[in-house]
């Protein structure tokens, strides 16, 4: 077939993309050599939209080993050990298809990690789905839990948190993000540069099939109505193929036989030959016939675009050919010799002793498109003035069940369950705390990790949305008693080339930027994820943070469940009051319009780093983060975890009652010290400037509020863990 | 004393098994299920996992593995053999023990901490024992149990069940069964006694800091016993 402009915008290049692509090929593509560079260009794979943005961001520190660039980022935790961990998105495929699009994305994101010599300890989740109300939500959510599931508990990973929300602007699109950490010796740890000439490409894992094709380019463009024709590009996924690789790849590397070794993810065998060979400046030479297909005749552009799952590419030292295909014998997987590299510096495809593809690689990574897309500021929104008597018609308690039992607090246990949790033996914290946390096999180490969106605040002001995730990643495992170490984030978007959806991203980038260097929590990893759209309607931006921190000596790991009656409970943290944009607002007031709060972070570093001093002396027996909901949601929490009750001090006059429990002004937590520790604990908040009221006792079975309130925990129990059951069994 | 853990393409609670046994004594070799021959063991353990995915019936193909001919005949000759998890479903398969696991009543994978009940304290597993009621691990999402009158009857009669799904307090009643078990059945023998299936992981209850430590008390008994 004789490629033109029609054919390469049917393939989802632009038609100027296709006219520069003719001219620095100095030629018309063969359509084997189209569909490399659709693959190559798309947004997805080239970031042309978001690299200008993303250069950026602080992305080096004292403990990062390997930032972004790399199959995932690398941070050191001492004593010759590091972590490798990155998040990426699978939405596209997980609306099409949500149990294989679910499942394929913890297995592609489990293979960036192992890629690197490292072996999976936590998987950790961020999804997101449409109003409970719509259609699709059930089967979508119950679908990507089984894939989610499905996959990662075949690996033997477990899974330790995660987070779900629902919000109608993901009826038409969902998001799966999918996290991985791993855990390696720092001086064993694999890249993806080829290095030498005349090495041998090796191919390993999975046969070639037809599954996938254009799966890169589908998750570069909006949705329309003929969505459900898209189902053939969906990966499907093989987690017991995913098992043998890891095991087989990790008995490899513990030798010295591999100089560059890469997954085959999005744009499969394309993009990762294309990348090795870019990274060490060389070509490689492919012959299409050697590699191991599922399916007969393949053609070499399918061969080249196919996303079959769990297959790997390494570049191995010449003559341990032998020893490396024993292994992956033993594990009973495809083993190929499939090339070579060379000086040529193109990539050179072979298929029946024809040269099929011969395209010098700077074409294709270094010359790619790059857009200086047009964005729009966004403007801070005003303030709402509430009426004070709005709130005199409310009962607290009504709205505290409102709250606890919103699809987006209630307890997600109906998830998390479904989840291999507890599987390698080192889960000290599980799912359902404010991080999920795992020991560092066989020593006193442990490492933190959470996963947090705040789409509302991001949407209202994009810039303070952006700055409010990452602290709130901060929080939530200073929360657990862990040094917050470095981010790897996944950024959700409509469409860029759409002025206000580019302004979303472009700010939020900006105060992701912002707080992560005021923080120094460097990001080391990431993907972007535009198109988030259907027809012209884009999703809240959604910028997910996962953050990754350090417990030195896992025995003072701090849960949020309240310990011990008669203990005293104080509110680390100003309470200003804000009540835009809060959960309160929006669902009790049904108020969608006005600020987020706003995010201070000398006072966020402060008040994290002065929780770990008191932490390191053992002052802090339970803590939790105030985040969605306020304060009294966070007591709540730490009260049906723990089983106990709180009798509340009288609130502080200056703010009304309800702004008092509900608003969610940031940089707060909650923590529990006993009695006789508060003159201590005092005395360091207070040297640090640190501001702190105590706001209860621990008691036995109720929570007293005032006078006249007063619920029992098996209430706030029902309260909260009922709504997602029934709607799942409704 | 020696033990063995078989590991088949696909187990992932082989590393813990091994984890957990060495802890409480044991001096514990991993085999490799194409392996002919059981190194000398006075314990052998079928792990956790996923054996060849468990795309066909689980435990299937894991049951016919090269390895599996010496585990039968060390049975057979009285060995102990103790299947956990997807090592439970291998025995099945392989028919030392009786019945079937069938897919879990809700069609989900369960992950949580559960009561069980010991029915059964005549065995080296559970003697010795000073309490009847332990919190273990489960995390299956086929180990709904299942078998014939006629074979309930007969291990009923030849006292071969060895644990219930149960409450904190011991009750057997149906809310307290995780996955649609016959009889709240979570383990069982074979008639003599020296081939133990149980869905619930005892090693992921080693120490305070995970699940629990009721999986220790396990471990430490059953070295004890074998001594």
């Amino acid at each position: 077939m004789l490629v033109n402009e029609k054919i390469a915008i049917d393939h989802g290049l632009k038609a100027d993309e296709y006219k520069k692509l003719c001219e620095l090929l100095k030629r018309t593509p063969n359509l084997t050599e189209l569909g490399i560079f659709s693959a190559m260009w798309n947004e997805h794979c080239s970031y042309k939209s978001s690299r200008l943005h993303l250069k950026n961001l602080p992305t080096s520190g004292k403990k990062v080993i390997q930032g972004p660039g790399e199959n995932a980022g690398v941070i050191d935790i001492e004593d010759g050990d590091a972590i490798v961990f990155k998040i990426e998105s699978h939405n596209h495929p997980s609306f099409i298809e949500p149990y294989q699009g679910a499942a394929t994305g913890v297995g592609g994101i489990m293979r960036d990690v192992f890629t690197m010599g490292a072996r999976p300890i936590a998987n950790l989740n961020s999804i997101h789905f449409g109003s409970p109300q719509h259609k699709k939500t059930k089967n979508l959510l119950r679908g990507v839990v089984h894939g989610i599931g499905g996959y990662g508990n075949c690996m033997g990973v477990p899974t330790i948190a995660g987070q779900t929300s629902f919000d109608s602007s993901y009826n038409g699109n969902i998001l799966v993000n999918a996290m991985t950490l791993g855990l390696v010796k720092k001086n064993k740890i694999f890249y993806s540069k080829a290095a030498g000439l005349d090495k041998p490409v090796i191919y390993v894992g999975s046969k070639t099939g037809r599954d996938g094709i254009h799966g890169a380019s589908m998750a570069s463009a909006s949705f329309d109505e003929k969505i459900e024709e898209k189902k053939p590009t969906v990966q499907v996924g093989d987690p017991f193929t995913e098992k043998l690789l890891l095991e087989a790849c990790l008995e490899l590397m513990a030798g010295d036989s591999i100089i560059a070794i890469q997954d085959m993810g999005a744009a499969g065998l394309t993009s990762s030959s294309i990348e090795m060979a870019s990274k060490g400046n060389l070509g490689i030479e492919i012959n299409l016939n050697k590699v191991p297909c599922r399916e007969a005749k393949m053609t070499p552009y399918e061969i080249m675009l196919s996303e079959s799952q769990e297959r790997m590419l390494i570049i191995l030292e010449n003559g341990k050919e032998d020893m490396a295909k024993k292994i992956f014998d033993k594990w009973n997987l495809d083993f190929a010799v499939i090339g070579k590299t060379t000086n040529s510096k193109n990539i050179e495809l072979f298929f029946d002793n024809d040269q099929v593809a011969n395209i010098p690689i700077n074409i294709l990574v270094e010359n790619s498109p790059l857009y200086d897309r047009k964005w729009k500021k966004a403007k801070l929104p005003k303030k709402n003035k509430i009426k004070k008597e709005t709130y005199s018609k409310l009962k607290i308690k009504d709205v505290l069940k409102k709250i606890l039992s919103n699809p987006n607090v209630c307890s997600k246990e109906w998830i998390w369950q479904q989840y291999d949790h507890t599987v390698m033996g080192d889960t000290i914290q599980k799912p359902g705390g404010d991080s999920g946390v795992v020991r560092v096999h066989g020593t006193d180490k442990a490492v933190a990790a959470t996963v947090d969106s705040s789409a509302v605040y991001c949407w209202a002001h994009p810039l303070t949305g952006g700055k409010q995730v990452v602290a709130e990643s901060w929080r939530n495992l200073i929360s657990v008693g862990a040094t917050p170490v470095a981010i790897t984030n996944c950024l959700n978007f409509g469409s860029p080339e759409n002025e206000d959806n580019m302004g979303e991203f472009v700010e939020c980038v900006q105060g992701i930027g912002e707080a992560s260097k005021y923080l120094d929590f460097p990001i080391v990893s990431g993907n972007v994820s535009f198109y988030n759209q259907t027809k012209e309607i884009g999703i809240k931006p959604t910028p997910s943070i996962g953050g990754v921190g350090l417990i030195k000596d896992y025995n003072k790991m701090i849960t949020m469940d309240f310990k011990e009656v008669n203990n005293l409970v104080l509110l680390i943290g100003k309470t200003e009051g804000h009540i835009d944009q809060s959960l309160f607002a929006r669902v009790i007031l049904d108020e969608k319009n006005g600020p987020p709060p706003e995010v201070n972070l000398f006072n966020e570093k402060n008040n994290g780093e002065t929780l770990l001093q008191l932490a390191m002396k053992d002052y802090i027996k339970s803590a939790h983060d105030i985040s969605l909901g306020g304060l009294i949601t966070a007591i709540s929490k730490m009260c049906i975890k723990g089983n106990k009750g709180i009798e509340l001090k009288q609130t502080n006059l200056l703010i009304n009652e309800i702004e008092y429990f509900f608003s969610e002004d940031q940089g707060r937590y909650i923590i529990e010290i006993e009695k006789s520790d508060f003159k201590e604990v005092s005395q360091i908040l207070e040297k640090n400037s640190v501001h702190y009221e105590e706001v209860g006792k621990i008691r036995d079975k109720f929570m007293i509020i005032n006078e006249k309130t007063k619920v029992t925990i098996d209430e706030l129990k029902s309260y909260n863990s009922n709504w997602l059951v029934k709607f799942m069994s409704s | 004393m020696k033990s063995s853990v078989i590991t088949f393409p696909g187990s992932n609670c082989d590393r813990d098994m091994d984890v957990a046994l060495n802890k409480f004594g044991f001096k514990n070799k991993m085999v490799w299920h194409d392996d002919n021959e059981l190194p000398k063991s006075d314990l052998v353990v079928l792990p956790g996992g996923f054996s060849y995915g468990d795309y066909l019936r689980c435990g299937s193909m894991a049951s016919k593995s090269k390895i599996m001919h010496s585990v039968i005949n060390f049975a057979k000759s009285g060995g102990l053999v103790m299947g956990i998890c997807n090592g439970f479903q291998i025995l099945v398969e392989t028919g030392l023990v009786p019945g079937v696991l069938l897919r879990n009543k809700y069609l989900e994978f369960i992950c949580k901490n559960i009561f069980i009940k010991i029915k059964n304290k005549d065995n080296p597993y559970f003697k010795n024992l000073d309490k009847d009621i332990f919190e273990f691990h489960i995390a299956h999402n086929e180990g709904n149990y299942f078998c014939t009158k006629d074979q309930l009857k007969e291990i009923e009669d030849n006292n071969q069940i060895a644990i219930y799904y149960c409450d904190n307090n011991g009750q057997t009643e149906d809310q307290f069964n995780p996955n649609g078990s016959l009889k709240n059945i979570a383990g069982i023998f074979n008639k003599q006694k020296n081939v133990l299936g149980m869905m619930p992981h005892p090693e992921r209850m080693i120490d305070q800091s995970l699940s629990g430590e009721d999986g220790s008390l396990f471990f430490k008994n059953l070295i004890n016993n074998i001594k």
